[in-house]
C-alpha cells in the first residue's frame, strides 16, 4: 500500500467512517412519506425508504432487525433519526443503533400522525445535521477500512480483467490487515470447493458448507428449470457467460490469489476481526450491498461487464468495468477502466494498484460514479412471507 | 502484436473473444494468459464480444474446460472455432 493514512471520521466506538451521513430511517413501510417529508424539510439529510417491517418474525426478523440497526450503525453514517408506526420496534432500532455511540433519537406516528411526527423529527434531524456539518475529517489508518466487493452484470470480460483487478487489490489490503468482506452464495456454484480449499481451518470450512448448502437447498426447493431465466441473468447470457459453473469461477477471482477465508459470517453479520470473510447473501447487487452496508462496511469494489449501474446510501460503490463497449456506452457509470488489460496494455499490478488509488481518492471525499448520479438502492433480503 | 481472444488456461475448451465485430472465416490471435503464449484461430461464426469460441472439437456429452476447471456440458455438437454458448451448453448445476 502506498498510503497509510486517509482522512476519515473516527466514531464514538472507534470505527472509521468515510462518509458523515445523517439518515432518515423508517421502521416500516407506512413510515417511508414522512422520513421523506423530514429529508425534504431537513437539507443535507438523506431518507432511505424500503418497502417492509409489518408482521415479519423469526428468522426473517431477526435479519431485518440486523439490517436497520446495522445500516444506521455503520460508521459512515454520524447520526439517525428513526421513525415507525408504533414505538416498540422504533425503540428497537434506536436502542439497537444507540450501542455505538452515536446521536439516535426514534419518532412514532400513532396517537401523533404525520404531521406533529414530521415537524418533530424534523426538528431533531436540523440539530443533527448542523451538529455532523461540524465533524472534521482527520487522519486515519487506512488499514481500518472495511472493503467489501461483489460484481454485477458481469461477463467474460469480468472473470479475465475487472474481477482478477479486485483480487489484486484485495490481496494487497489483505497483507495490509485490513477487514474484508465478499460473498454471493449461488454464484460460487461450481468453484465451491475452490473456496472450502482456501478457509484457513476445518471449522471455518464446514461453516461455510453449511452456508453453502443451506442456498443451495433453497434454489433446489424453489426451483422450476435449471434457472436459465435467472442464474446466469439475462444480461450475463448477452455477455458471453453460458453457465453458472463459468459465472461463478470468474466470480471467485475477486477474492485475489493470496487471501485467506479466514471467517464465514450469516446475512448482515459484522466481521470480528480482520482478514477475509465470506458471508452467506443473496447474488442480487443491492441485496448483497446492503447486507454489506448493514455488516459494518464503509467502501465496496463493484467489478462489472455488462454494465450494472447499482448503488448505495450508505457505502460509495466504486465501479470497475474492463468490457470495451461497456466503458464507451456507460462511461458516467465507471469509476475505473481496466480495459486495456484485454489489450495487454496493462497488467493486474497495474489495476490493482489504480483501483486501490481510487479507494484513496473515494475514502478521502471524492463522491464516485453512483453517488453522483443519485443510485440509492436499499433493499433488505427477505427469508419468507409475513404472517 | 493485437490479439482478438484470450484463454485462460493452456488445455482450455474455450476462448474468450475480446474485441466488437468478428465475423465468421476471420482468422484470430489468442493470447493463453497462463504461460503466456500465443494461438491462432479461425472462427465458424459471427462472434460478438465476450462471447466464447470453442478451440477444440466437442462432442454430445463432453465436459468443456475454462479456467482449467468444469464449466458445463455439451448439448449440440460444437466444431473448432464454432460460436460456444447456451444453444450448444448447459450447466451440470441445478
Amino acid at each position: 500500500m502506498k498510503a497509510t493514512k486517509f482522512m476519515g471520521y473516527r466514531r464514538e466506538n472507534g470505527r472509521v467512517g468515510v462518509r458523515n451521513h445523517v439518515l432518515i430511517l423508517p421502521l416500516d413501510d407506512l413510515s417511508n412519506a414522512a422520513c421523506e417529508a423530514v429529508a425534504n424539510n431537513i437539507k443535507g439529510t438523506m431518507a432511505i425508504p424500503h418497502p417492509y417491517g409489518r408482521l415479519q418474525f423469526g428468522e426473517d426478523l431477526d435479519l431485518y432487525f440486523r439490517t436497520l440497526i446495522g445500516a444506521g450503525a455503520n460508521p459512515n453514517v454520524a447520526a439517525v433519526v428513526v421513525i415507525g408506526i408504533e414505538p416498540v420496534w422504533t425503540d428497537r432500532i434506536v436502542e439497537g443503533i444507540a450501542k455505538t455511540g452515536k446521536p439516535v433519537a426514534g419518532f412514532a406516528i400513532e396517537k401523533n400522525g404525520d404531521l406533529n411526527t414530521i415537524c418533530a423529527a424534523s426538528r431533531k434531524a436540523k440539530e443533527y445535521v448542523q451538529w455532523a456539518s461540524e465533524i472534521a475529517r482527520t487522519s486515519c489508518d487506512v488499514k481500518d477500512l472495511w472493503v467489501s466487493c461483489k460484481c454485477g452484470e458481469s461477463d467474460t470480460t469480468s472473470g479475465l480483467a475487472s474481477n482478477p483487478t479486485v483480487g489484486n487489490a484485495f490481496d494487497k489490503l489483505y497483507a495490509n490487515g485490513n477487514t474484508l468482506v465478499f460473498g454471493e452464495t449461488t454464484e460460487v456454484t461450481g468453484g465451491e470447493h475452490l473456496l472450502a480449499a482456501r478457509c484457513r481451518t476445518p471449522e471455518i470450512r464446514a461453516k461455510f458448507q453449511f452456508m453453502f448448502d443451506r442456498y443451495a437447498a433453497m434454489v433446489e426447493a424453489h426451483k422450476v428449470d435449471d434457472l436459465c431465466d435467472s442464474q446466469p441473468t439475462k444480461g450475463n447470457i448477452e455477455g458471453g457467460l453460458t453457465t453458472i459453473e463459468e459465472k461463478a469461477l470468474g466470480n471467485i477471482q475477486k477474492i485475489g490469489k493470496k487471501c485467506v477465508i479466514d471467517g464465514v459470517l450469516d446475512k448482515a453479520e459484522s466481521p470480528t476481526g480482520p482478514g477475509l470473510w465470506f458471508m452467506d447473501s443473496s447474488s442480487a447487487a443491492a441485496e448483497m450491498l446492503t447486507l454489506c452496508a448493514a455488516a459494518g462496511m464503509v467502501v465496496h469494489f463493484f467489478p462489472t461487464g455488462q454494465g450494472n449501474i447499482i448503488g448505495n446510501p450508505i457505502i460509495p460503490v466504486i465501479k470497475l468495468g474492463a468490457n470495451p463497449r461497456t466503458v464507451r456506452t456507460m462511461s458516467e457509470h465507471i469509476d475505473v477502466d481496466v480495459s486495456g488489460i484485454l489489450r495487454r496494455e496493462m497488467n493486474l499490478d497495474q489495476a490493482g494498484d489504480a483501483l486501490l488509488d481510487m479507494m484513496l481518492r473515494t475514502v478521502n471525499g471524492r463522491l464516485t460514479a453512483n453517488e453522483a448520479l443519485g443510485h440509492r438502492e436499499f433493499v433488505i433480503t427477505r427469508l419468507y412471507e409475513s404472517a | 502484436m493485437a490479439i482478438q481472444f484470450l484463454v485462460h488456461e493452456p488445455g482450455d475448451s474455450v476462448g474468450v473473444v475480446v474485441v466488437e465485430g468478428i465475423k465468421a472465416g476471420q482468422e484470430l490471435s489468442g493470447w493463453v494468459m497462463d504461460g503466456d503464449k500465443t494461438v491462432t484461430i479461425k472462427v465458424q461464426n459471427d462472434i460478438p464480444i465476450g462471447h466464447k469460441v470453442a478451440m477444440k472439437n466437442l462432442a454430445v456429452g463432453d465436459t468443456v474446460i475454462k479456467y482449467g476447471v468444469d464449466i458445463g456440458k455439451v448439448v449440440a455438437e460444437i466444431k473448432a472455432g464454432e460460436h460456444l454458448h447456451v444453444h450448444n451448453v448447459k450447466t451440470k448445476r441445478w
